[in-house]
């Protein structure tokens, strides 16, 4: 599975943006980002889809003008009914592959090529293999997982994709309660759409004012940032095909220019993350779930001391 | 509808058959199920027995394989799933699709739950489950209230279990990385959450703050009860707000709700509580038990017994009550 340059996904953005904001994003990774595929679609909160329907068709046209492969989200977690119907009508009218994010996108996608997103539990390649079976050509493996897990079902499930998510914010929980709308004094069926004033999500910090996670909606995500450049090459090894970044509220083309030159060999993993941490100043960036530590833990390079990088 | 109840250790196991449950549920003592714990859990000598004792009093037992199988050791759950079987367990209650795939095509006679780890939240999910390993009972997600389930039941072709009682997740189970993210260790991979390991108290002042890993969960002024540092039940700082972020620390109790969540369909309660000891098992189990074949008007006055149970802990009927969102 290892033929090829290995190419980078934009993955949905998870957070709220206002229609015009969330459609020049797009614009510009039409028009400017190395990213080959494009995730798109709301992907946390069914309440939310409003505000980016009227902008999804000039989007979409502008993406496939760009040539880029257009790949559509579900939701993380479906409940209700119009959840489910949403769900439904994407998986049969959707003209771009569907990656699907709970078990019902799993089902209604049978038999037809689909993604698989990193909101579906795959620890194993018992579980991949089944999902590939079932028609999945691409895998977006869960944040938690180990870089030994990674390989390990890389190498033992043949004949599909793999991405991994190497920038941004990870998820980590999604709930039926609404975490933000309750810290802004609402509930979330009456939320007023407050996760939009926070367009990186809201910080949780500890009572000792330790930074530590960042709401989302009902989605939970961490306060440190993935950033995986120092890794790319050992998991392109290991046979991952796909690297995912997903959007902050940055300049994501310059961070999709940056992992492809890393990518390439045209910039050093270390000079690449100083750059990033120019481009992304806003969070500190984790590795420690790829190293099989706590998510929030940044494992620094000690292998590159011996490859003679500086440290 | 069923009573299900959980046994951490043998005599526990022992209490709750004693005490009426239709079902005892329990796990193997290792990470191949969500509660993982020092000191819990079932060697296979000990499940054997457990299952001999219940036979003989009409009880069932289910074992909880529902953890997600850790790439290259799928064998531990494999095994596992081979002895339960073996020994003669009624259901297994299972998370991975890899693994409740194996069960269905080696052990094609065995009943098979789905357990609240899977996350089947809807009916497209549930059928899946269904339709693909035969799954005869789905555990759901504390995501939903009781019309929901109503909705759901009709539409899907297998029973529903609810939990009803104990400890309540605030996010959607078996999809969240939140423990794993501040300590290595997680429900789906390790079978733990907030594990005792990575917990430190320390005094600072007169208040006793509670850590997990390196960050802060809760601070306790003295005249306060200190509680156990489960993330999702800390007191956090968002803006200008500082308090309980996601949920106060209480626990779910829902069983003035028996008659509508028969109605809606369910066909099994689930009381959490593995990590409980026995006398709590024994207590809520029997109390439960009258409740569930009490009369209405009589509910009430067994069920305020439990309350006494949990004294000074708040309960909450959780995801089932619609403003709780």
């Amino acid at each position: 599975m290892n033929a090829g340059k290995p190419m980078l996904t934009l993955g949905p953005v998870l957070y709220l943006w206002e229609g015009e904001k969330w459609r020049d994003f797009y614009f510009r990774i039409a028009d400017e980002a190395p990213v080959t595929h494009v995730v798109i679609g709301e992907t946390v909160c069914s309440k939310r889809l409003h505000f980016t329907d009227p902008y999804l068709p000039p989007v979409i046209e502008r993406l496939v003008a760009a040539g880029k492969r257009i790949v559509f989200s579900t939701l993380a977690l479906v409940t209700l009914e119009r959840e489910s119907q949403y769900v439904r009508s994407l998986a049969a009218d959707s003209p771009y592959p569907v990656e699907a994010n709970d078990l019902s996108a799993l089902a209604l996608l049978k038999g037809e090529p689909h993604w698989i997103g990193p909101f579906v539990n795959v620890y194993n390649a018992a579980t991949a293999r089944l999902l590939a079976r079932r028609g999945a050509s691409s895998i977006c493996l869960p944040p938690e997982l180990p870089a030994s897990s990674i390989t390990e079902i890389v190498s033992q499930t043949p004949g599909i994709g793999f991405e991994v998510l190497a920038f941004g914010r990870m998820p980590l929980a999604i709930s039926a309660r609404c975490a933000h709308a309750r810290a802004k004094g609402h509930i979330k069926d009456n939320c007023q759409f407050v996760c939009k004033d926070d367009p990186d999500g809201l910080p949780v910090k500890t009572l000792d004012r330790q930074s530590f996670l960042a709401l989302n909606g009902v989605q939970t995500v961490s306060f440190t940032c993935q950033a995986l450049l120092a890794d790319l090459s050992d998991l392109v090894g290991s046979g991952v095909s796909r690297f995912r970044l997903s959007p902050q509220d940055c300049d994501m083309v310059a961070v999709a220019r940056l992992y492809d030159e890393v990518l390439d060999g045209r910039v050093d993993a270390e000079d690449g993350l100083a750059r990033l941490r120019q481009i992304y100043p806003d969070a500190p960036f984790s590795n420690g779930f790829h190293h099989g530590q706590e998510g929030a833990a940044w494992i620094a390079r000690a292998r590159n001391l011996a490859h003679g990088a500086n440290a | 509808m069923e009573l299900i109840c959980p046994a951490g250790t043998p005599a526990a196991f022992r209490e709750a058959v004693d005490a009426g449950a239709d079902a005892v549920y329990c796990g193997f003592r290792d990470e191949t199920n969500a509660r993982n714990f020092p000191g819990l859990n079932f060697s296979r000598e000990e499940l054997g027995e457990a299952i001999a004792y219940a036979r003989r009093k009409g009880t069932q037992t289910f074992v909880a394989l529902n953890t997600f199988m850790r790439a290259g050791h799928e064998s531990l759950w494999y095994e596992a799933a081979a002895d339960a079987v073996q020994l003669g367990v009624d259901a297994l209650i299972l998370a991975d699709f890899g693994l409740m795939a194996h069960v269905a095509e080696t052990y094609p006679e065995q009943r098979l739950h789905v357990s609240v780890q899977a996350s089947a939240s809807n009916p497209d999910a549930v059928n899946f489950l269904v339709e693909t390993f035969g799954a005869r009972r789905v555990v759901l997600p504390r995501t939903l209230t009781i019309p929901d389930i109503a909705r759901l039941a009709r539409r899907i072709r297998c029973e529903i279990e609810v939990f009803v009682f104990g400890g309540l997740c605030v996010m959607a189970e078996g999809r969240c990385s939140l423990s794993s993210y501040a300590t290595g260790k997680s429900p789906n991979m390790n079978g733990v959450c907030s594990p005792a390991s990575h917990v430190r108290y320390r005094q600072d002042g007169s208040d006793l703050v509670s850590e997990l890993g390196a960050y802060t969960i809760n601070r306790f002024p003295r005249d306060e009860a200190a509680g156990y540092p489960t993330l999702c039940k800390g007191r956090f700082d968002i803006a200008d707000a500082h308090g309980y972020a996601f949920e106060d620390p209480v626990s779910l109790d829902v069983m003035d709700q028996i008659d509508a969540l028969r109605e809606a369909g369910v066909s099994a309660l689930k009381i959490e509580g593995r990590q409980r000891g026995k006398a709590y098992v024994a207590e809520v189990v029997a109390t439960l038990r009258k409740a569930l074949d009490a009369r209405p008007e009589e509910r009430r006055a067994l069920l305020a017994r439990l309350r006494l149970l949990s004294e000074g802990q708040r309960t909450t009927s959780g995801a089932y009550e619609k403003r709780w969102r």
